[in-house]
């Protein structure tokens, strides 16, 4: 059953900033094409955990790891891993807006044009349809060519998701995705997402509870670096097993 | 008891006082010098060779000296020092080597020019028997330039948010697209910055110059001849007292041209930054 394809498989993963420990004995199996959104205060681990997938967190210095996490069931730490190849399979969109200080097509031409595509009508196709893709397509075809740092914080945001739509990606992760963004800005992100999850794989680190539960299929709730509890949105949402999860939906500690 | 609003005043007042002086330095040396130099900057004078060891003539090949010494010791000492740079950011951790590397380029910056300029004679001149010529007094201006450009390279090259090489490699791209992407156009305003320090040293040395570079006003045919440089030529004439109308033109020739250099380098960094 296609539901039950699971695309990514973590096994006993940890994670360790120097003598800081993030991510603590993770086990977790994350189906295809659904919305799995990862829940918890700050300093819970979520962003660690997005990071080791695209394998972003490693390029830290003093970083170390233990355990695996399978995409596919290709280990992404061993050794004949390409990490260009699977950061362009895994996208990552960051919690703060980061264009690059080039043109709006630039930026969302940027991956494609490392992958050595340049063709002029090919990128122009892409970037018409990642620009689409992200919902900001309308708002930016006629200034295309000016600078991205131009366009407000929720065009960047939307100008990110768009750039990393470019890449073709399989697996797509969102930290934050609507902070600092107006409630407008929100629900079309929000719809785009909808849309999103019939083709990939979508990690959601949302922007507060009342956005899990409008989008995810599972939830896990992470607190201290350890995950909690695990399954579908609505039994999290409607009949926590653990006291902790309880606690942190209800709002009694955020 | 002073009041807060004193101690103010007090500051405002020093730190103009500095800035208008270091202005009125300025512009009391330039006036001095082309106040005698610029009437007898004319054409011909630019154009024509030194004659009877300068008294008459003019500073064409001197100009053309200068010139080809600055351009070869900033192309050796530009690729040399931008790689230093982007070795020791973005390839190396703090670690021994880059400390020593570090040490090294510290060390350098504050050996005096004239030292140099022996090393020069006794390396480039004498050893690898390149005489005085353009290479020899450029490889030599290229080592003395080089901590300067390593230096401001890679405060240009720290400046850059660590989120830039963060989406970069996030989009897929390898260590070196990143460089080439997104680190070095990035730190090309702070690049340019350093280049042109080492261009302003390069065109005002004299003593590792004439070590190296010999004093020859004739002019070179190729980077294997020795040559004269307006700085040298400005020396040897105001020195000798071979004629202090001649030095004070060549005066006014070499802060028109180094003003001339910061005008096209302030251009092309302006093109830069408002590309696009």
């Amino acid at each position: 059953m296609m539901e039950d394809q699971i695309k990514i498989d973590i096994r006993h993963f940890e994670f360790d900033y120097g003598s800081v420990t993030a991510l603590k004995d993770l086990n977790l199996s994350i189906p295809a094409r659904q919305i799995f959104a990862i829940l918890g205060p700050a300093r819970s681990g979520k962003t660690t955990l997005l990071k080791s997938l695209n394998r972003l967190a490693d390029l830290i210095f003093g970083t170390r790891h233990r355990g695996q996490i399978f995409i596919d069931g290709k280990e992404i730490y061993g050794e004949d891993v390409s990490l260009p190849e699977l950061r362009r399979r895994v996208g990552m969109v960051f919690d703060l807006p980061t264009p690059l200080p080039l043109s709006i097509f630039e930026n969302v031409a940027y991956g494609p044009r490392l992958k050595g595509n340049g063709d002029r009508r090919r990128l122009e196709e892409v970037v018409e349809t990642s620009l689409r893709g992200a919902v900001l397509w309308e708002e930016v075809k006629d200034r295309l060519h000016t600078s991205a740092l131009r366009l407000s914080g929720g065009q960047q945001q939307r100008l990110c998701i768009a750039r990393m739509l470019a890449l073709e990606p399989e697996i797509i992760m969102l930290d934050e995705p609507c902070s600092g963004l107006d409630p407008i800005s929100t629900a079309s992100i929000e719809k785009s997402l909808m849309t999103l999850k019939e083709k990939y794989t979508i990690l959601l680190v949302p922007h507060n509870i009342q956005q899990a539960s409008r989008v995810a299929d599972r939830v896990g709730f992470f607190l201290g670096g350890e995950m909690i509890e695990e399954g579908p949105a609505e039994d999290i949402f409607t009949r926590p097993k653990m006291k902790k999860t309880e606690d942190y939906i209800s709002g009694r500690f955020g | 008891m002073i009041s807060r609003h004193q101690t103010q005043q007090v500051a405002k007042t020093v730190i103009w006082v500095a800035a208008l002086s270091t202005l009125a330095v300025m512009f009391w040396i330039l006036y001095q010098v082309l106040e005698e130099g610029l009437p007898l900057l004319r054409l011909e004078f630019l154009l024509d060779s030194p004659r009877q060891m300068g008294r008459t003539g003019g500073i064409f090949s001197t100009i053309v000296g200068t010139v080809a010494l600055t351009a070869v010791a900033i192309l050796i000492a530009t690729p040399l020092g931008v790689g230093t740079a982007v070795f020791l950011r973005e390839y190396t951790r703090e670690s021994r080597i880059s400390r020593v590397i570090r040490f090294g380029t510290d060390c350098l910056a504050g050996v005096p020019s004239i030292i140099f300029g022996l090393f020069g004679f006794v390396f480039f001149v004498i050893f690898l028997r390149m005489g005085w010529s353009i290479l020899s007094g450029g490889l030599t201006l290229a080592t003395m330039v080089l901590p300067t450009i390593i230096c401001t390279a890679e405060e240009a090259i720290k400046s850059i948010p660590y989120s830039f090489r963060e989406v970069s490699y996030g989009l897929g791209a390898t260590r070196w697209q990143t460089i080439r992407r997104v680190v070095l156009p990035n730190a090309f305003p702070g690049i340019l910055t350093g280049v042109l320090l080492g261009v302003g040293r390069s065109v005002g040395e004299t003593a590792a110059v004439i070590l190296t570079a010999g004093s020859s006003f004739l002019m070179p045919d190729s980077i294997f001849s020795p040559i004269r440089t307006m700085a040298i030529h400005f020396y040897i004439l105001a020195r000798e007292g071979i004629s202090m109308e001649m030095a004070y033109a060549t005066g006014a020739a070499l802060i028109l041209l180094i003003l001339a250099i910061n005008a096209v380098a302030n251009w092309l960094m302006y093109r830069y930054v408002h590309r696009g």
